[in-house]
């Protein structure tokens, strides 16, 4: 049997893991305290906020080792079901949570990142007067996040897919008295809803196909007969249009930079634990719907190549510190992108670097913040400048993750961008070979932005104005940088030693393509990406460490570096393309709706007003017509009873 | 001669009835004997006491199907699920009933009924601050009324209860302490279309007897599948004693009174009748025409569909204009009774567990409405005028989000119980073939949710009035009836399960 084959069922939980939602709930409920407890939980706002996530990723500490500890006879995927609601025949709308190797791997680096940052917001925050409503909404941000990661349907993934957009919505617009930041804030909501249209889209596609929209009902029913392909590929299309949306990809990356306007912990927390992530979870674990569906597969890949040419192209031109980091996230979302679109069997690889960059950008995005808050929150690189004496520690973490991201041996980020261009030179045929290339062209371009970051920000001379005193940041905010560094340089070996990751998450996603047949042999691989990563490298110091840096931007520019500072003019794209037939679209569709629809509501509104105008002088206050009222329906009712039973 | 039989009682199957019955008792001697210093307390107390033990008795009787005192009770599944919610609304009304903090001025109620208004001796009353305690043994009496009517399974012993459950409520719409002149007309306008309902309704019985020769229900249901009977006296009668029920729920075009009577009633005693009384009301109704009629849908079905559809038109459409925020309520109690007749012209279990579910749901949410506008004041009492709400959301958040779940809730907007109730009813009456109806019912609902949204959107959009009304912090009850009324509105939208599957084990009617 072909259907039964491919049958996807979750085994019921049981034991520790029916503690899974607590994951969810611990910072949901303390988000609920800190926002609805207003000016009273001031004081001990922030401990709550920072115990919540720690509380959760203990029980996903626990959870892990239960789950490793189940042998291959056991099933590794476990279901809880909490409650139904509302049922009515052929639609369950059942809140249930699942937990399995791919979701405690988000939960993991959710909670554990989360946690850390968090910590490390407390120092950050300290001076800001809505410290504690900040830490509720960081809190909301990952109850979302994991109830996200943790749903076993797609409705209910859809639920917290909406909260963290609203979550991001409310966090980086923040300081929402800057107009910048309340702008951000708006254009990232609305960037998303473009996205979250495709996904309920796909939800939508799920239920008329199928009947159900449960993880395990989907993927069991795409091997079943009489499924088209046509609907496969809308489905993937449409899933892929909502994960382009959270996770910054091309079309839909103009929100990501813009969003540096929150508070730097709230980028490190989209960049690095949550949001991003999301569309990287979403193609990973509707595996089943792009297997079947080689198009839509193609499609991703294609979206995550130009996306991770763009972001580097976009990083190699901004002066902006967290821009530039910014633009790197979209970049390596990119290369999580094509992992996860090369399909079956590099899924893992795909989660891998997801995780890897988990480490290396929370920790380059804390040390970033660490930076700016020894410089007045300062952002232009150019006003930085020899800064390693100055905040060593953050330099030497932040070099770690540098080091990390620009893929050198042993850093993780060798580990599994690595293995990225290598699947990818393995798929094979033209596409392989082109995208091989684009990955590998992507890495040295990535090495040049983030030497030139590094050069620009802790090496060189001064820059910085004379009422500007640059120093060390305190420990709450050291410690945290401390420990993702470590993560940084020693996540690549614990997830790539004897495959460990990719055994771990086949029951979620499948099993990993064999290692043999490969295109080019992976050493001689490795050499040839490290010998580009040295280039760009070279080139920055070429370009940029030689010289003295201009306090300003030079003017006389190729086309190229200018529509680079422009953020290759994603912005003009989006307004020439949607924003002005847009708004046209909108003032016809005003003029139509003022003339036609309106005309017909306010007709029909003052009908019903006038009628129950009109009406209401029937009661009178007078107990005799009232009586008289009453007597007219008794005998109404009594004569047509009579009369229906005649007729 | 001595061939009349004292018939076997079980008394257990009938202690939620007898419970709240000896609590009135009891509450009269209170009354007359316990020092005035203590009475409002004990009285609350007795009368608290009494529900619970109301409630309790529900609780072990569940799953009882039994028929006592000869044919006349019948204590089965919808009797028991009524009688528990009415046990409840009933101890959410007597805390809204207890509360004399002084922010609600020493409460809603009088010092004595019965001096005329602005005579010397009101105004006596009203310098001395003190308010009278009969109110609970009044409300404890009906609660009894109450909790027999959907069990009575006989016509007469129907009537008993009608009559022992409205008699208190007339007495009990006279007794506001502010607007004395309007409490007053209250009283006698209920009580004089009460008393004309009442006879529709003993016209009605004496006809079924004349063609049953029987006031059971179950023997009125065996005459109707036998032949040889005058199926004029049937219908007539039928037709009359639906007038008198539908006249208690408030079903058009019976509903004329229930504006004035809401309005003018202390709002404690409001949020009561527009809670206990329609369940309650509801309750008998659903007995009689699942029990007696059922056989018959084919006969009154279309007249049914008639009134529900008049209901909810004339419940929506008349709010609309409504500028009073007490009678914007009153006529979506109209509303409201509309769609629970969906669930009785479904005329299948899930229409009867439905109905059921909807009238817990909206009880609790409608005693939470009341009591919440019983907060808003003026210098004269409540501020009911919808005029003096702008803005009101801004001042006092908590209140005004607290009001706005109510109003949504009774919109039915998801994730409150209002949805799930409206849901149940609505999809049984479609599979029931009552799908037109469900359409006006939608197409209503629509038009309902412009009016509750428009109190929304006046509460927090516009611009809060100078002077405006202040918002009393609520004594003890009144904040305990609302807490209770929110904790039910949100859990019943959200993890709905448990008690609709108790409503699903509720039914059928035991007969």
């Amino acid at each position: 049997m072909y259907s039964a084959l491919h049958a996807v069922t979750y085994a019921k939980s049981t034991g520790v893991f029916d503690l899974t939602f607590l994951l969810v709930l611990f910072p949901a409920a303390s988000a609920a305290v800190l926002l609805l407890g207003g000016r009273r939980t001031d004081r001990w706002g922030h401990l709550l906020g920072c115990a919540a996530p720690l509380a959760s990723f203990v029980i996903g500490v626990i959870e892990f080792f239960a789950l490793i500890s189940r042998d291959g006879g056991q099933s590794r995927q476990l279901d809880q079901h909490l409650w139904t609601w509302v049922p009515v025949a052929g639609f369950h709308a059942n809140v249930n949570v699942l937990l399995d190797p791919l979701s405690i791997t988000f939960v993991l680096l959710i909670t554990g990142v989360g946690s850390l940052i968090h910590i490390y917001s407390v120092g950050y925050m300290e001076h800001d007067p809505d410290r504690r409503r900040f830490f509720g909404e960081l809190n909301l941000f990952v109850a979302a996040m994991l109830l996200l990661v943790l749903a076993d349907n797609y409705l209910l993934l859809y639920v917290g897919w909406e909260g963290v957009g609203l979550a991001s919505y409310l966090l980086i617009g923040f300081w929402s008295h800057k107009p910048s930041a309340a702008v951000a804030a708006k254009k990232a909501f609305l960037v998303n809803r473009v996205g979250d249209v495709g996904l309920s889209i796909a939800i939508m596609l799920m239920f008329a196909t199928f009947g159900t929209f449960s993880f395990s009902g989907v993927f069991t029913a795409v091997h079943g007969p009489g499924v088209r392909s046509g609907t496969m590929l809308a489905i993937g299309l449409m899933l892929l249009l909502g994960a382009c949306g959270k996770s910054a990809q091309a079309p839909l990356q103009s929100w990501l930079l813009d969003a540096m306007e929150g508070p730097t912990p709230v980028s490190a927390l989209i960049h690095a634990a949550t949001m991003v992530t999301a569309g990287v979870y979403l193609v990973a674990r509707s595996g089943a719907i792009y297997d079947v569906s080689p198009h839509a597969r193609l499609a991703v890949e294609i979206v995550g190549a130009v996306t991770l040419t763009m972001g580097a192209i976009i990083g190699c031109a901004h002066d902006d510190i967290k821009k530039v980091l910014a633009a790197s996230t979209m970049s390596q979302i990119g290369y999580m992108m094509l992992a996860v679109g090369l399909g079956p069997g590099v899924y893992a690889i795909g989660i891998m670097h997801l995780l890897t960059h988990g480490f290396f950008k929370a920790n380059m995005f804390l040390g970033a913040g660490s930076v700016m808050h020894g410089n007045n929150d300062e952002v232009n690189m150019r006003r930085y400048g020899g800064l390693r004496k100055l905040m060593p520690v953050t330099f030497v973490t932040f070099g770690f993750g540098y080091l990390a991201i620009i893929g050198i041996i042993p850093f993780s980020g060798f580990f599994s961008k690595d293995k990225i261009i290598e699947s990818a030179l393995d798929k094979g045929g033209a596409t392989g070979d082109l995208f091989g290339a684009v990955a590998i062209a992507g890495a040295g371009l990535t090495a040049f932005y983030m030497t030139r970051l590094m050069i620009m920000t802790f090496f060189g001379v001064k820059r910085w104005p004379r009422d500007v005193h640059p120093h060390e940041s305190p420990k709450i905010m050291l410690i945290p940088m401390a420990i993702l560094a470590a993560g940084s340089l020693l996540a690549g070996y614990l997830l790539v030693l004897g495959g460990s990751l990719q055994h771990f998450l086949t029951p979620s996603v499948g099993s990993s393509i064999e290692q043999g047949a490969h295109t080019i042999s992976p050493w001689v691989l490795s050499v040839i990406t490290l010998a580009v990563v040295l280039g760009g490298v070279a080139a920055a110091w070429w370009l940029v460490g030689r010289k003295p840096v201009p306090a300003e931007p030079p003017t006389h520019v190729t086309l190229a570096t200018k529509a680079a500072r422009r953020s290759l003019l994603g912005d003009d794209i989006n307004e020439s393309i949607f924003m002005h037939p847009g708004a046209y679209l909108t003032r016809a569709l005003v003029f139509f709706d003022n003339r036609g629809v309106d005309g017909m509501v306010n007709g029909l509104a003052a009908l019903v007003g006038g009628s129950s105008a009109r009406l209401r002088r029937t009661q009178t206050g007078f107990v005799r017509s009232y009586a008289l009222s009453m007597l007219a329906g008794a005998l109404a009712i009594a004569v047509s009873l009579l009369l229906v039973r005649v007729g | 001669m001595s061939d009349f039989h004292s018939p076997s009682i079980a008394y257990a199957a009938l202690s939620p009835i007898l419970i709240p019955g000896i609590a009135a008792t009891v509450g009269v001697l209170v009354d007359a004997f316990v020092p005035r210093a203590i009475r409002w307390q004990t009285q609350t107390a007795v009368a608290l006491l009494g529900l619970i033990g109301a409630l309790i008795a529900v609780s072990v009787l569940a799953g009882t199907h039994t028929i006592t005192a000869d044919t006349a009770v019948a204590v089965d599944g919808p009797a028991l699920f009524i009688q528990g919610t009415i046990a409840i609304l009933g101890i959410g009304s007597i805390l809204l009933v207890s509360d004399r903090s002084p922010g609600l001025d020493g409460g809603a109620f009088v010092a004595q009924a019965a001096t005329a208004p602005g005579s010397q001796e009101e105004r006596e009353g009203a310098a001395s601050g003190h308010a009278q305690t009969e109110v609970f043994p009044l409300m404890m009496f009906a609660i009894t009324g109450m909790m027999l009517f959907p069990a009575s399974n006989d016509l007469l012993l129907l009537f008993v209860a009608l009559e022992v459950l409205s008699l208190p409520l007339y007495l009990m719409c006279g007794l506001a302490r502010r607007r004395r002149l309007l409490s007053q007309e209250a009283a006698v306008k209920y009580f004089l279309l009460g008393a004309f309902s009442s006879a529709f309704f003993l016209y009605g019985l004496a006809l079924l007897y004349g063609y049953a020769n029987t006031v059971s229900l179950a023997g009125i249901q065996a005459a109707t599948v036998s032949s040889g009977h005058n199926d004029n006296l049937l219908f007539l009668g039928l037709g009359l004693l639906a007038v008198g029920l539908l006249f208690k729920v408030g079903a058009a075009p019976f509903q004329s009174w229930i504006p004035d009577v809401y309005q003018g009633a202390p709002t404690p005693i409001t949020a009561f009748m527009a809670a206990a009384t329609k369940v309650a009301a509801f309750g008998a109704l659903l007995r009689v025409f699942y029990v007696s009629f059922g056989g018959l849908g084919w006969e009154w079905r279309p007249i049914a569909w008639a009134i529900a559809i008049l209901t909810m038109v004339v419940g929506s459409l008349f709010a609309i204009t409504q500028t009073d925020v007490k009678r914007m309520l009153a006529y979506s109690s109209v509303a409201h009774a509309g769609f629970i007749l969906i669930g009785i012209i479904a005329l299948n279990k899930s229409g009867l567990s439905g109905s059921l579910f909807y009238l817990l749901t909206y009880g609790l949410t409608t005693i939470g409405a009341f009591g919440t506008l019983s907060l808003i004041r003026d210098p004269d009492g409540e501020a009911t005028h919808l005029s003096r709400w702008a803005g009101l959301g801004r001042r006092s958040p908590v209140v005004g989000s607290v009001f706005a779940l109510f109003l949504l809730a009774l919109a039915g907007i998801p994730l409150t119980s209002g949805f799930t109730g409206k849901f149940a009813v609505f999809s049984a009456g479609v599979s029931g073939g009552a799908t037109p109806l469900v359409i006006v019912g939608v197409v209503t609902s629509a038009a309902a949710a412009f009016f509750y949204v428009r109190v929304i959107v006046m509460m927090f959009f516009a611009e809060p009035v100078a002077d405006g009304p202040v918002v009393a912090t609520p004594g003890g009850g009144t904040a305990g009836a609302i807490a209770i009324a929110v904790a039910a509105t949100v859990l019943l939208g959200i993890v709905p399960q448990p008690v609709l599957d108790l409503a699903n084990r509720a039914v059928p009617f035991y007969h």
